[in-house]
């Protein structure tokens, strides 16, 4: 992200403004402005909240707060995938925490962060609704189910050879 | 589904959340492919409907008129089924369930065990519509309870209706749907607003999911009403970030019904404004909690405030709010529609009508069902669940989410209800089932949901903020087999305390998994305390691996995979692992086809 020219900097800018408008009439519109905005920038810095805040009409520390309470914004830029393993209480009995161990030596990196290669972010959640296929992971929005730690692994290494 | 094709087939392809992962969008690619080239266009009609509830072995298909279910398909198995079936009229068996005990083919849907016992209410449509076509959910008598409403009924007559039906908030505390309404509706406002609570928190449930994906007009026509009968002019849906296609769906159903006159101006001619707003959760527990969810529609952090005074009286922007709901909502339309006398026919005592489950864990058949309150608990588990796969024992079944609490083996015949599951130190919640077998250590659950609640509290309030991390520091001893036996009674008293303490719903029924277990399970803890040995297998700190020598093989598989290199041996000889370095990570047992790996 921190690559990307001024050009297309603005133009995100350019968007969240026109995001902003869109919700005018809107009372209490916060929360939805920014899933829009971590939509076009892939995160939340401190930056982008501050530009929200502004065309808001409210404080930088009320939008930070808000940021920070809620488990879906993210103030660090994520990688090309996103991992993220079930640890609902069925995926959990079924062995989810598992998952999560080998896919953190697998990746080497800990849960919530991302890989040196900028390729994964490892992230877990509390239940996506696929207690039927326990245990779950889903890598952005494809869910693969009824997995074990071999199987997970070499999920991860078809996206890997993705982008060799 | 509706207007079979006359000397036609139906076919139904289950696209709830659990078959999509199962790849059921491309078997529905290659159905359509398959039935262009063989030119049965006119023949047959593909309906995409939501969760037939048979999670496990999607993608699930339906054909009729017969009603026969097939399961686990895959994309080569498509153009067997269209020559032999749809061609020939050759039904292909291998496709189709079969019997556990008998292994008897079982042909048609309504003949699976797993069906026999449910009642299906709410989710009638759901599995059997497409949810994206308003039409079908019309032809289906849809919004027909919202003109009921609207023609035939005062407000006051509904709300009577709703308070004579019984039906009771099936979010999970069961308060009285129709007092709720009757609050709200007299309460004097200008401005009133309907919420539908669809932020389904809870792991393990996912029936408001499949309701909202596989038949959301129901939810928005029970939202009608309720605006209609509180005098509601705005409703919001609050939904879960984590659902996309429940979101997706929702906003195709809302455009529909916009554009045919359900919502809007006048609706239906008659004098009722309303239209309903998504507002998209952004993944945070306790938003689930009623004070905590309106703060979080304001754009606040989604922190609850004490009550009274209640939302009826003060809630959304200091209006009156009335707060149902996905399931409590869906029910609104049958109840007026069929009259409050067939709804409190179905159920026992005070709990009347039908709960959705969803059973998952430890059990053969995983899903969603949906059954007349009063069902025992065994019926639910082993006559519909199918019991325990793997030949393992039944341990416990956990309901109510995080919130709940862990029932053993000696309460199956007890009925299911909201005082029941009450008296035995857990809650119906919203109707999360998750069995636990003999391979489940409890007081490493206990753990878990702890750690759950502390990590979820909004950290308003001392008792839960600081209560809770206390509560997972004793169960972190525990489980490290570094615990005293001191430390269950201060265990026992920081969770009554917390319950007595805190602010809101999530604060006071944190510790109730605690509480529970320490009732049915004390011996697994003290196991863990006493003996440092954890029964089930589970807890790190108190078991080893190592390799039963006569068992092994030598193939080489464990020492391939084990992360830490930790194994070591020949080709065809005994291997052996290296305490110092196995992580207990489990990789070798999962793998090993010869049941070398012991676990100590």
């Amino acid at each position: 992200m921190e690559f990307s020219s001024c050009k297309e900097k603005e133009e995100k800018y350019r968007r969240l403004k026109e995001v902003i408008k869109e919700y005018r009439n809107s009372p209490g519109p916060l929360i939805q402005i920014l899933h829009r905005a971590q939509n076009i920038f892939g995160y939340l810095p401190k930056e982008v909240q501050r530009f929200v805040a502004k065309e808001i009409g409210t404080s930088f520390s009320r939008v930070y707060g808000v940021v920070t309470f809620y488990d879906f914004f993210r103030l660090d830029p994520v990688g090309k995938y996103n991992v993220t393993i079930c640890l609902g209480t069925a995926c959990y009995v079924r062995g989810g925490w598992k998952i999560l161990e080998a896919l953190e030596r697998g990746l080497a990196v800990e849960e919530g962060k991302t890989t040196k290669d900028r390729l994964f972010t490892l992230t877990t959640a509390r239940c996506f609704g696929s207690c039927g296929l326990a245990p779950a992971m889903m890598v952005d929005k494809e869910v693969y189910g009824r997995l074990n730690s071999k199987k997970a692994l070499e999920i991860i290494e078809g996206y890997r050879a993705k982008n060799e | 589904m509706n207007r079979r094709m006359p000397r036609g087939l139906d076919i139904l392809i289950c696209e709830g959340g659990a078959c999509i992962s199962s790849h059921s969008l491309e078997v529905e690619d290659e159905l359509k492919k398959q039935i262009a080239r063989y030119n049965l266009k006119d023949k047959v009609r593909i309906v995409k409907t939501g969760c037939m509830g048979p999670c496990q072995y999607g993608p699930l298909m339906l054909v009729y008129p017969e009603g026969i279910l097939y399961k686990e398909l895959i994309i080569a198995d498509i153009k067997e089924i269209v020559e032999e079936h749809f061609l020939k009229g050759r039904v292909v068996e291998k496709f189709l369930f079969k019997s556990d005990i008998t292994g008897e083919i079982i042909r048609e849907k309504e003949n699976l065990p797993f069906f026999q016992k449910q009642l299906k209410i709410v989710l009638k449509n759901c599995g059997t519509i497409d949810p994206e076509n308003i039409e079908e959910y019309i032809n289906n008598g849809g919004y027909q309870a919202l003109k009921k409403a609207l023609t035939e009924l005062s407000p006051s007559q509904a709300i009577q209706e709703i308070k004579d039906s019984g039906l009771r908030g099936r979010g999970g505390a069961g308060f009285p749907t129709g007092v709720k309404w009757e609050f709200v509706f007299k309460a004097k406002s200008s401005e009133k607003f309907v919420i539908c609570n669809a932020d389904e928190g809870d792991p393990g449930a996912f029936m408001d999911r499949a309701v909202l994906e596989g038949d959301p007009h129901t939810v928005i026509e029970g939202m009608s009403i309720a605006a209609y009968v509180v005098g509601a002019k705005r409703g919001y849906v609050y939904v879960r970030a984590e659902y996309p296609l429940a979101i997706e769906r929702l906003e195709i159903a809302l455009e529909q019904a916009r554009k045919r006159n359900f919502l809007g101006e006048n609706i239906l001619k008659k004098d009722l404004n309303f239209d309903i707003e998504l507002r998209i959760g952004a993944g945070a527990f306790v938003c689930g909690e009623e004070t905590g969810l309106i703060a979080s529609i304001e754009g606040k952090r989604g922190m609850p405030r004490s009550r009274p005074p209640f939302p009826a009286t003060r809630g959304l922007w200091g209006k009156p709010t009335l707060i149902n709901n996905v399931e409590t909502l869906a029910n609104i339309p049958h109840i007026i529609l069929k009259g409050a006398k067939w709804f409190s026919s179905i159920g026992i005592d005070e709990n009347k009508g039908t709960k959705i489950f969803a059973l998952s864990g430890k059990i053969k058949n995983t899903g969603l069902v949906e059954v007349p309150l009063g069902l025992t608990i065994g019926e639910l588990i082993f006559d519909i669940g199918g019991g325990i796969p793997d030949g393992k024992k039944f341990k416990a079944v956990q309901t109510g989410g995080p919130s709940g609490g862990c029932i053993p083996q000696d309460y199956l015949d007890t009925p299911i209800s909201y005082e029941s599951l009450k008296d035995l130190d857990s809650i119906m919640g919203s109707g999360g089932m998750i069995v636990l077998d003999e391979d489940t250590c409890i007081v490493n659950l206990t753990r878990f949901f702890i750690e759950f609640t502390a990590s979820e509290s909004c950290g308003k309030c001392v008792p839960c903020r600081v209560g809770l991390q206390q509560m997972l520091a004793i169960l972190d001893r525990i489980t490290q087999g570094k615990a005293v036996m001191e430390d269950l009674n201060l265990l026992e008293y920081l969770a009554k305390s917390i319950t007595k303490t805190a602010l809101c719903g999530l604060g006071q029924t944190a510790p109730n998994p605690v509480l529970s277990t320490l009732r049915y399970f004390r011996d697994e803890y003290e196991a863990h305390i006493k003996d440092k040995k954890c029964p089930a297998k589970v807890c790190k700190d108190l078991i080893t691996y190592s390799i039963d020598e006569e068992a092994c093989r030598g193939c080489l598989v464990c020492k391939k995979l084990c992360p830490q290199e930790a194994i070591t041996g020949e080709r065809k000889e005994p291997h052996r692992i290296n305490q110092d370095k196995c992580i207990k990570c489990g990789i070798c047992l999962e793998n090993c086809k010869f049941d070398a790996i012991k676990v100590e």
